[in-house]
């Protein structure tokens, strides 16, 4: 099934490293089918977006009084919901809040933890690193989805409020991995070289010890979508976030469960969509993690 | 600020203040719903520790074989399932379909000890299953690091029984991990309190922490947060102290 350590199946004497690193990366990347499946799922999804419009057989926000609750038939492929909304079509545009808020959070997270996270690590031993640090610590210790809440509480309710609650409880995952790296690839040489050399203090944090940080961050933020998108869903579920006539999968799922009984498949369709993205995004993130950086298995 | 100051000093002295739409002092809210949320949580926590460890030993011992055909691919739906999603398919199968179990409710096991039994399976069973499925992909990893270690090839060189060398030389290193795991699992079960009492019509703390949302009553929702961190920073805590005991290398000063 799952096959591991498939980087230890690779012949080194045939590929001479360095040279043919982009060959080595695709040749563990693809290596599992699993991958390739979350890849297309990731690809459809994308498309699915895009072309909503599109795609989508009806309008997802056009109320039919005249057929409400339909099972799916051959004009309502997955039924209608209790307002006549074709199911399929709101699924449509359900991809594009979660890619949105699944984007624009792991963007604004990252962004920010790496660069707090840089600047803890590089003035370790300072004020500046106890503070940010300390901050990271009390963040991370309120469960991810109460701390979501709780900022969703005080912003209030919208799509934007939903991003930014969401991306400072994940913020300090990234700033807490990026901290250690710092400090690891601080202690090379060549950093030692640099400072003798006089470069600037944001030269050698921004030219040398952030793209050395990279791999291992592009790993966890492809792993941290999956999370994100989780947890949207979770938020959309508990009716917080996206306000009513816009279409979130997680949001569906709640509206289908008064149905539950007579029209099961308007919970069960979004469910099955957010559980295929979620786990195509884990799936690609254990490719990335293995083809990048085999080591970082069991950390990340 | 002042306003901050004030508050954290009631907070200590244990006055958590006063709901507006409850109109009853927060802490009593809390004390009725906290039983029931700790209830859920402690049941959940247990299964998904015993049922995580052993199913991840189960498949690092037995791997490419067919139990680690079966834990492996269960524990991937494991953590991408949405809990909230897996509840209502529950509620559907077991509930609405074949009738074996209520849908929803809570009855204080005082009162009626196996109706209570009985509307906690479904509870108990999506709460623990995000942190079951965690463990378990950590035990399986671990067990198979652990099993290449040199001090094992000597356990089975010097003809120890199968069983021994599991559950005496494997078992404990192998759960170092693991633990650092239970802390997050606690997170995640008390975290998922907002949805399974939610999907089960649960009169706890998860589900008084949305309604206060809705109702706009923030002190509520302030207390809340404050106690779900609390109980997680407790419980790391005594992780944090248990890893000296497994592993005698880690010394406090």
């Amino acid at each position: 099934m799952v096959k591991e350590n498939s980087n230890n199946d690779i012949d080194f004497s045939e590929a001479p490293p360095r040279v043919n690193e982009w060959r080595r990366f695709s040749r563990v990347f693809f290596a599992r089918r699993l991958v390739i499946f979350g890849l297309l799922v990731l690809f459809l999804l994308v498309v699915t977006a895009i072309f909503a419009p599109l795609l989508a057989p009806y309008n997802p926000y056009k109320q039919d009084m005249r057929s409400t609750l339909q099972q799916p038939n051959s004009e309502h492929l997955l039924g209608t919901d209790s307002l006549g909304r074709d199911t399929l079509s709101r699924l449509i545009y359900g991809s594009r809040t979660t890619i949105l808020v699944g984007f624009a959070t792991t963007g604004f997270a990252a962004v920010v933890g790496v660069i707090l996270g840089l600047i803890a690590g590089y003035f370790s031993n300072t004020i500046i690193n106890m503070i940010i640090m300390r901050i990271m610590d009390l963040l991370i210790s309120f469960p991810m989805i109460i701390l979501a809440l709780f900022m969703a509480a005080l912003l209030g309710g919208g799509i934007q409020n939903v991003i930014i609650a969401l991306a400072i409880s994940t913020l300090p995952g990234y700033a807490r991995v990026m901290h250690g790296l710092t400090l690891s690839t601080k202690e090379n040489d060549y950093i030692l070289v640099e400072q003798a050399m006089g470069s600037s203090k944001q030269r050698i944090m921004l030219s040398h010890i952030l793209p050395n940080a990279l791999p291992p961050m592009i790993v966890l933020i492809t792993l941290q979508l999956g999370t994100i998108i989780l947890a949207e869903a979770g938020l959309s579920f508990l009716g917080i976030g996206i306000k009513p006539p816009g279409a979130a999968w997680g949001a569906m799922v709640n509206d289908g469960y008064r149905y539950l009984i007579s029209n099961p498949i308007l919970s069960f369709a979004p469910g099955i969509a957010i559980m295929l993205v979620v786990f195509a995004f884990n799936m690609v993130g254990d490719g990335l993690r293995d083809a990048l950086d085999p080591r970082l298995r069991g950390i990340i | 600020m002042v306003q901050y100051f004030n508050w954290v000093s009631r907070v200590l002295q244990g006055d958590l203040g006063r709901s507006v739409f409850h109109n009853e002092s927060v802490g009593k809210l809390i004390a009725k719903r906290l039983p029931i949320t700790a209830h859920i949580g402690v049941l959940s926590f247990i299964v998904a520790t015993i049922l995580g460890t052993l199913s991840g030993l189960l498949a690092g011992l037995r791997r490419g074989k067919l139990a680690d055909q079966i834990v492996t691919p269960l524990a991937y739906v494991g953590i991408t399932v949405p809990i909230f999603w897996l509840g209502i398919l529950l509620v559907y199968a077991f509930g609405l379909k074949l009738g074996w179990l209520p849908i929803g409710g809570y009855t204080s096991p005082f009162e009626d000890f196996w109706l209570n039994a009985r509307q906690l399976i479904m509870p108990v069973v999506c709460a623990s299953v995000l942190g079951l499925a965690s463990m378990s992909r950590q035990m399986r990893s671990s067990v198979l690091e652990v099993a290449r270690q040199d001090y094992i090839r000597t356990a089975w060189s010097k003809g120890l029984r199968e069983r021994a060398i599991v559950f005496k030389h494997m078992l404990k290193n192998s759960l170092i991990p693991v633990i650092t795991l239970m802390g997050f699992a606690v997170g995640m079960i008390f975290g998922g309190s907002v949805f399974i009492e939610t999907v089960f019509n649960i009169p706890g703390m998860g589900r008084l922490m949305v309604s206060s949302i809705f109702n706009q009553d923030y002190v509520v929702v302030q207390a809340t947060t404050l106690i779900f961190g609390a109980i997680v920073l407790l419980v790391n805590l005594i992780v944090d102290i248990s890893y000296g005991w497994l592993d005698p290398r880690i010394r406090y000063g």
